[in-house]
């Protein structure tokens, strides 16, 4: 690995970085937007033209703000709380492949900034790492608020991440692989051998059980239970002002768009879009394979406030009840059919 | 007993069926409402920039008014300020000089007349006071100050602008 290629990985890595944050920003007014949209209101329009500038004065707010510590938090993880929250967020995006390989002259550059075998498995880990975030925030404000908000927040993540898992697994008896990258290239195009070659069109139900598990990982409508002013004040930032908060705030914004990544790449086929084989230039194919990326991971971003818009939030005992009860089975039920499908195609 | 409106319905309690219990359908039903809204005209209206239409009897700020001859038609009788449940109206009345015929219609005119606009509840027993036809609550709303004092209304914000000669 030369000079050049770690120069390369450095500028996508800021980029990557940069393109998460800003689009982690503007869903803060995409919700605002879409909230008014789907209420019949016009939603933020002051700050500057259609109101473009309204998260940055809230970003403005949030660090002009004042920042208090209480007394009697743990004030070394007070501060951790936060910048794990944040930091599991963003690094995320590491393994997720935001493009074919460009081709530069001599140079090959990966959209991707670690192709690692076990991508899949990084992901899963990176996610459940974000509990440690909410459960260390909370715990350290020394309130009882904060701290039952952060234990449902970890009991939910906990139970939820369990049938993510699971629906996965099937997901990888299809695939065989769990790099990311070579997920996505199994879906090349749209159509293949007779059948679509997007995995959601051979993992439906998996797909279902993810983007549920998706919702109460990222603490989104109607399991949003760890945010609730009605029961918990706040919720496990209870305690938090100024930019901490705005940083709990941000991550979830942050994984919305991780996640949308992850289910763009997993089940929609990633880069990938039909008839992409009768494009000539194999660079023109790997730009438009990323607009398209990002145009899946926009509609799922809007699909996760299409039903924050919608729903009602689940109570806490049915939350429990529809992951332990519904889900899980529904998972186990899931793999063992597509085994039995699996062994039947391949004999 | 019959009952007053048609419209009592009788909730039944029973058990969800399977559909209902995996929330789905009902789900994709909630959607495609909300985005039906989506695409519908919002009903906001940007308030500064654009007004909604007051009612015909909308009560606002008051407006002393004039006559045909662009003469002030108050006489200070005080019966405004009698009826104010509020107590917002105070005045001082004074006498009409030689020479101000054109200014003041009756021999008696308000020299200070002041309209508390915290303290108005906008009854409109005032106008219904008047002897005159002198105040009436025909105006907007009343806009925000920082400051209390400036609430008091003077003869300068409430008499009607006069009459092009």
């Amino acid at each position: 690995m030369g000079i050049a290629d770690i120069v390369i990985k450095f500028i996508l890595v800021v980029i990557i970085f940069a393109i998460s944050l800003l689009i982690a920003l503007y869903s803060t007014y995409a919700e605002r937007k879409v909230a008014a949209f789907f209420q019949d209101r016009i939603g933020p329009n002051r700050a500057g033209p259609f109101g473009l500038l309204q998260p940055f004065a809230d970003g403005a707010k949030m660090f002009l703000k004042e920042e208090i510590i209480p007394t009697n938090a743990n004030a070394f993880l007070f501060i951790a709380g936060p910048s794990l929250s944040i930091l599991t967020a963003c690094i995320g995006s590491a393994v997720i492949p935001w493009g074919q390989k460009l081709t530069i002259g001599t140079h090959v550059i990966d959209l991707q900034v670690a192709d690692i075998n076990v991508g899949v498995l990084y992901i899963l880990g990176v996610v459940s790492l974000g509990v440690y975030g909410v459960m260390i925030g909370g715990w350290a404000s020394n309130n009882k608020y904060s701290l039952l908000g952060a234990i449902r927040a970890a009991s939910q993540n906990i139970s939820y991440e369990l049938s993510m898992g699971l629906s996965i697994i099937a997901l990888l008896m299809v695939t065989g692989t769990l790099s990311l990258r070579e997920i996505a290239e199994q879906q090349h195009g749209f159509w293949s051998h007779g059948w679509f070659t997007w995995n959601f069109f051979k993992q439906p139900l998996g797909f279902l059980l993810f983007i549920v598990c998706a919702f109460a990982e990222t603490n989104r409508t109607p399991f949003d239970l760890p945010e609730c002013e009605t029961e918990l004040v706040g919720g496990y930032h209870t305690e938090y002002s100024s930019m901490k908060l705005g940083f709990y705030l941000f991550s979830e914004y942050i994984n919305m768009f991780i996640s949308s990544a992850v289910m763009a790449t997993l089940y929609f086929g990633g880069y990938n879009f039909p008839f992409m084989d009768h494009i000539g230039s194999p660079n023109l194919v790997a730009i438009i394979g990323i607009a398209v990326l990002f145009a899946k991971i926009f509609f799922f971003i809007f699909f996760f406030m299409w039903v924050r818009w919608t729903i009602p939030r689940f109570r806490y005992d049915q939350l429990m009840d529809l992951g332990w009860k519904g889900l899980i089975p529904l998972a186990i039920a899931n793999i063992i059919v597509t085994g039995i499908v699996i062994t039947f195609l391949n004999r | 007993m019959e009952p007053l409106s048609n419209k009592r319905k009788v909730l039944e309690h029973k058990p969800l069926n399977f559909w209902e219990r995996i929330y789905l359908p009902a789900i994709a039903q909630g959607l495609s409402i909300t985005m039906k809204h989506f695409f519908r005209k919002p009903v906001t209206i940007s308030y500064p920039e654009q007004k909604r239409e007051f009612s015909e009897n909308f009560r606002g700020m008051h407006s002393l008014k004039r006559d045909e001859d662009g003469r002030e038609r108050c006489t200070a009788c005080g019966l405004c300020a009698l009826s104010c449940p509020a107590e917002a109206i105070t005045m001082i009345a004074a006498e009409r000089q030689k020479g101000e015929e054109h200014l003041y219609r009756e021999e008696k005119y308000a020299a200070v007349y002041e309209i508390n606009m915290l303290r108005c509840i906008f009854c409109g027993l005032c106008e219904e006071a008047c002897p005159k036809e002198a105040i009436y609550l025909d105006g907007d709303i009343v806009p925000s100050e920082y400051l209390r004092k400036d609430f008091i209304y003077g003869k300068d914000k409430l008499v009607e602008a006069p009459l092009n000669q």
